[in-house]
């Protein structure tokens, strides 16, 4: 069973991370990666295609991070894959060992390094969360009996700071309305906003766990800033980031301190390194989150 | 109406030179390909003369009523028989289905000149914009007559995506999001959205292609012990 589902169920602060899997097939830096930041972590995000460029399947890339040792979750994007493509995808997901499932839209194409790709999107999000809750009660899309199901946990993306709120709000019902069982949110740099988020996903039993970005240079937030989706750094914190002497370290703390204030709103974190992956062991160790 | 845009002239040069065509007759089209300033009088004229310009006899032009009316492009093509004889290629201003009309209608290889780019709404004269995609499964009953099959860049029936920021569009930025739009325009009506969210797409509905044979619909319709429609 997901060891992510039996922590978010007891009521354990969990930490998740990042891992991206290479454009190629040396998988020498993914596991680096992986080793530096999934002890740390109780599991680890594999990233399907994104920023809509090219990478390794996430399907495989899950697995090797499984093989290490470590508990993946298993993300999969509307934007390349037709219904077939996904569900088939998911039962070969869920016989790999992948128990963790992040259901997500996936950026658009025009902003990746495949421009001329077509945009399937014939699922949405909340749709393959509806597709992957199906599994789990042992059917497929047109209601047809699995020869055996699924049990995923099943995830999907959080807005919280993105305005209009009574939208979002409506987004966080429809989501677990369709089977979604924990929310991994977009980086969180205003509290309260988080807070009335956690607030509508708890009263239907859903777990947030919240986004933490490591903002090791003020190239890095204008990246963010200009080219991320759902999201744009505060001025008052691109502001510290700048002005700090040194900018990684700066970044390193700013996270820790964040870190140690959703303790008392989320229900985990969730730390986006941006390449800085050793950030990843000091923010826990420092947020007192692990030892 | 078919929205077109002109097609890259140089490309539409060499299809000629590929056709080795040194006398070319020239359609456009009376209907949407006039209104988008495509294939009118105007730009036939203006194809004939950047021709001619170029050291490639015209050997006659037509606007027809609409182009991709099959009988209509028939009478078309006898009116200008002697034109269209003479000529080695047939340059059409017009859609994608006016080109494949004329094609129908002529030995004479055709060559398209415009680009078929959407089915479009007149917003204000020349100003055009996509509002259908023609999915054969409409969803505006549930969406306060915005479709987000067209509307969203990402065509997401339920929305929005995470790259909505302060009710904008992530993709086309300076556009509001779409499924912001339709939420508050069901909040307006007072039709507060169910909380199912719209579910998959039936694309078996849109089976190229596409063909639908009223006469037939009709014959089925008038035969004793049948219903209508079927």
């Amino acid at each position: 069973m997901s060891r992510l589902r039996e922590m978010l169920d007891r009521g354990d602060f969990v930490v998740t991370g990042e891992i991206a899997p290479p454009l190629g097939t040396d998988l020498s830096a993914m596991r680096t990666s992986v080793e530096t930041v999934a002890p740390y972590c109780d599991a680890v995000n594999v990233t399907d295609n994104q920023g809509a460029s090219l990478h390794l399947s996430s399907l495989a890339a899950s697995r090797v991070v499984l093989e290490m040792g470590h508990e993946p979750i298993f993300q999969q994007t509307c934007r390349d894959r037709n219904r077939l493509a996904l569900e088939s995808d998911m039962l070969a997901a869920w016989t790999l060992g992948l128990e963790n499932l992040l259901a997500v839209t996936g950026d658009d194409p025009r902003g990746g390094d495949h421009p001329q790709a077509k945009g399937v999107f014939d699922l949405d999000s909340t749709q393959l969360a509806q597709v992957a809750a199906g599994f789990n009660a042992g059917h497929d899309m047109q209601g047809r009996p699995l020869k055996g199901g699924t049990d995923f946990f099943i995830g999907a993306a959080m807005f919280p700071e993105a305005e209009p709120w009574d939208v979002q709000r409506a987004r966080i019902e429809e989501k677990i309305a369709a089977g979604v069982r924990f929310f991994q949110t977009q980086a969180i740099f205003d509290l309260d906003k988080l807070a009335r988020a956690t607030k509508v996903a708890h009263a239907h039993g859903a777990k947030v766990i919240a986004g933490i970005l490591v903002l090791r240079s003020p190239r890095v937030i204008k990246f963010i800033n200009e080219r991320l989706a759902g999201l744009m750094v505060p001025s008052h914190i691109a502001a510290r980031i700048e002005r700090a002497e040194d900018a990684a370290e700066e970044a390193v703390l700013l996270a820790t301190e964040q870190a140690v204030a959703l303790r008392g709103v989320a229900d985990g974190i969730h730390v986006m390194a941006l390449g800085l992956d050793s950030a990843v062991p000091r923010i826990v160790r420092e947020a007192g989150i692990r030892t | 109406m078919i929205i077109t845009r002109p097609r890259d002239w140089d490309r539409v040069r060499s299809q000629l030179a590929d056709l080795g065509a040194r006398r070319v007759f020239i359609t456009g089209c009376g209907q949407c390909a006039t209104v988008a300033n495509t294939g009118g009088e105007a730009e036939v004229l203006a194809a004939k003369a950047r021709l001619e310009a170029e050291g490639i006899e015209v050997t006659g032009w037509s606007v027809g009523e609409v182009a991709c009316h099959s009988g209509g492009q028939r009478l078309e093509t006898r009116k200008h028989a002697g034109e269209l004889e003479s000529a080695d290629a047939v340059l059409v201003l017009a859609c994608g289905a006016g080109v494949q009309t004329m094609a129908e209608a002529t030995s004479i290889p055709v060559t398209p000149g415009l680009e078929s780019v959407f089915l479009g709404n007149v917003v204000r004269h020349g100003v055009f914009e996509e509002r259908c995609q023609m999915c054969g499964d409409c969803v505006l009953d549930r969406t306060a007559g915005i479709c987000p099959v067209t509307t969203c860049p990402k065509g997401l029936l339920n929305g929005p995506c995470g790259g909505m920021w302060d009710g904008m569009c992530e993709v086309l930025t300076d556009r509001e999001c779409t499924h912001v739009a339709i939420r508050r325009r069901l909040a307006e009506q007072h039709r507060v959205k169910t909380g199912e969210p719209l579910p998959p797409k039936d694309y078996s509905k849109k089976l190229k292609p596409g063909r639908v044979d009223l006469r037939a619909e009709r014959k089925a319709a008038a035969r004793p012990g049948m219903g209508e429609g079927s």
